[in-house]
């Protein structure tokens, strides 16, 4: 029986999560629980799993095994409405930011609002332009994808998720296509979500950014979590921890902080 | 010299009859490429995201209209199928004893084929995310597909689409074989009468020309308008 270690109740459950990609079993019964106003951070080396667990995680990926409980109620797995439901609950930010190419970031906004949420072209357009608004690309709103800069698009498909008004947002490697000068920009963005009480579960090689806003560092190795903790703990000199063993490697070969 | 006066006035005098068969073939070719979107966008579609058994059926569609060539076809429907389902009196609100009705048939579902492989290309060529945000959002498939995928991947078939188009346009020469009275059926019926084939076919082969020319031109300022901005492939 999982506690729930954030300050409020659970809200997003994973049990026993199994997950097999081309013969490989990716996830090897994961569990993780995040409730609300949590910033879980997931740690680890590539391939350990933690995009696929992400993305099973809105049933991007539909598990082979495992339970996925929303707001204490389970997801069914096999129901079309279900997935889209949870989607809608669930925000999720890609590596890669995947805007609709052929869409204004304005309408990249709008688009979903219209699509699924159902609202009027008015309500759409006003709540587009608030969110773009606070990622603070309010003058960008008519340029299309092509024409922005990588922080800038990864603002746009924050503003675009957060639209949505998801209980959780969940950020794959935010910022490891930009290069180091846009990432602040994102960085800023997220911190300021975190600091107003988002609940985000984040896969991230920057560590020293999560480790002062993170409650949880969560680090997976070979599609298992193998260490959960308090940053410091888990960072700390003498504490032996993986976590702080691939850490160092990280700075290392970076050169960044550890 | 009055001979080369009879020679041209006979070849000026038949050019009006040759030409009112461009009508015909336009609507030829506007009827089989829309009947070929019709056809096209759904099946790629199917192809890429339908279940296993809608793919398999839209695979030998194309399989079968790729692999017969279109003089076969003609017959085949003409003197064929559609004289067979002719005599079902529940279709006779369906002009299948038409030649022009076949025509348009046999080259729509024969550009239908090929489309299909040409928006399937276009939708494969999209990156995976596109559906991945798209899904992640809420959106069901439907509405990503309409709203997300198709608008990108028929901006990127348009290219290949002018392609198709010219084909069909020569395609459509050979409808005078079931006595669809184009272009090119008139231009026989005038060589053989005046037993001067040269100068016709070179007056119906300009026409032929003309008219790839300007389609082209037209779409490719299709194209131009519906680019994306700043997008580069």
């Amino acid at each position: 029986m999982t506690q729930p270690n954030g300050t409020g109740p659970v809200v997003l459950e994973a049990r026993g999560i199994v997950k097999e990609l081309g013969g490989n079993t990716v996830l090897n019964h994961v569990d993780l629980t995040l409730a609300k106003g949590d910033l879980k951070v997931l740690i680890g080396p590539s391939g350990s799993g933690k995009s696929t667990l992400l993305q099973c995680l809105n049933l991007l990926h539909i598990p082979e095994d495992g339970q996925l409980l929303l707001d204490g109620t389970p997801v069914n797995f096999k129901k079309k409405t279900d997935l889209y439901q949870l989607r809608q609950k669930v925000g999720m930010i890609f590596q890669d930011f995947n805007l609709f190419d052929h869409l204004s970031a304005h309408q990249n906004v709008a688009i979903a609002l219209k699509k699924v949420k159902k609202q009027s072209k008015k309500q759409a357009h006003d709540r587009a332009c608030e969110e773009l608004a606070r990622v603070g690309l309010a003058d960008k709103m008519e340029l299309y994808p092509a024409q922005l800069s990588g922080g800038q698009k990864q603002r746009v498909s924050i503003a675009r998720a957060l639209a949505m008004d998801p209980e959780v947002l969940l950020l794959d490697e935010p910022t490891s296509a930009l290069d180091p000068e846009l990432i602040s920009e994102v960085l800023v963005v997220i911190r300021d979500l975190a600091k107003a009480g988002m609940t985000m579960l984040m896969a991230t090689h920057q560590i020293s950014f999560s480790a002062g806003l993170a409650h949880k560092f969560v680090f997976m190795e070979n599609g298992r979590i193998t260490e959960q903790g308090v940053p410091s703990a888990l960072l700390a000199e003498n504490s032996g921890s993986r976590t702080r063993d691939f850490c160092a490697k990280i700075s290392e070969l970076t050169g960044a902080e550890a | 010299m009055h001979n080369m006066l009879t020679f041209f006035s006979s070849i000026t005098g038949s050019l009006p009859y040759i030409f009112s068969g461009l009508w015909i073939t336009v609507v030829l070719i506007i009827g089989a490429m829309g009947l070929g979107l019709l056809i096209g966008i759904p099946f790629s579609v199917i192809r890429v995201y339908g279940h296993p058994f809608a793919r398999r059926c839209v695979a030998l569609y194309v399989w079968f209209f790729r692999g017969v060539p279109v003089l076969v076809l003609f017959y085949l429907f003409y003197f064929g199928l559609l004289s067979w389902l002719d005599q079902i009196p529940a279709l006779d609100f369906l002009p299948l004893g038409d030649a022009f009705f076949a025509a348009i048939l046999v080259l729509g579902m024969t550009t239908g084929a090929y489309q299909t492989q040409i928006f399937k290309g276009a939708i494969l060529s999209l990156p995976q995310g596109q559906l991945k945000a798209a899904r992640s959002l809420g959106m069901g498939d439907i509405s990503a597909i309409t709203s997300i995928i198709l608008p990108q991947a028929l901006r990127f078939s348009i290219p290949a689409w002018t392609n198709e188009y010219s084909i069909v346009l020569k395609d459509s020469a050979l409808a005078y074989v079931i006595g669809v009275a184009e272009l090119m059926s008139r231009t026989r019926s005038v060589a053989a009468i005046t037993h001067k084939p040269l100068p016709f076919t070179l007056f119906a082969g300009l026409i032929f020309f003309i008219l790839t020319w300007a389609g082209v031109k037209g779409l490719k300022r299709l194209e131009k308008k519906m680019q994306i901005q700043g997008y580069t492939q």
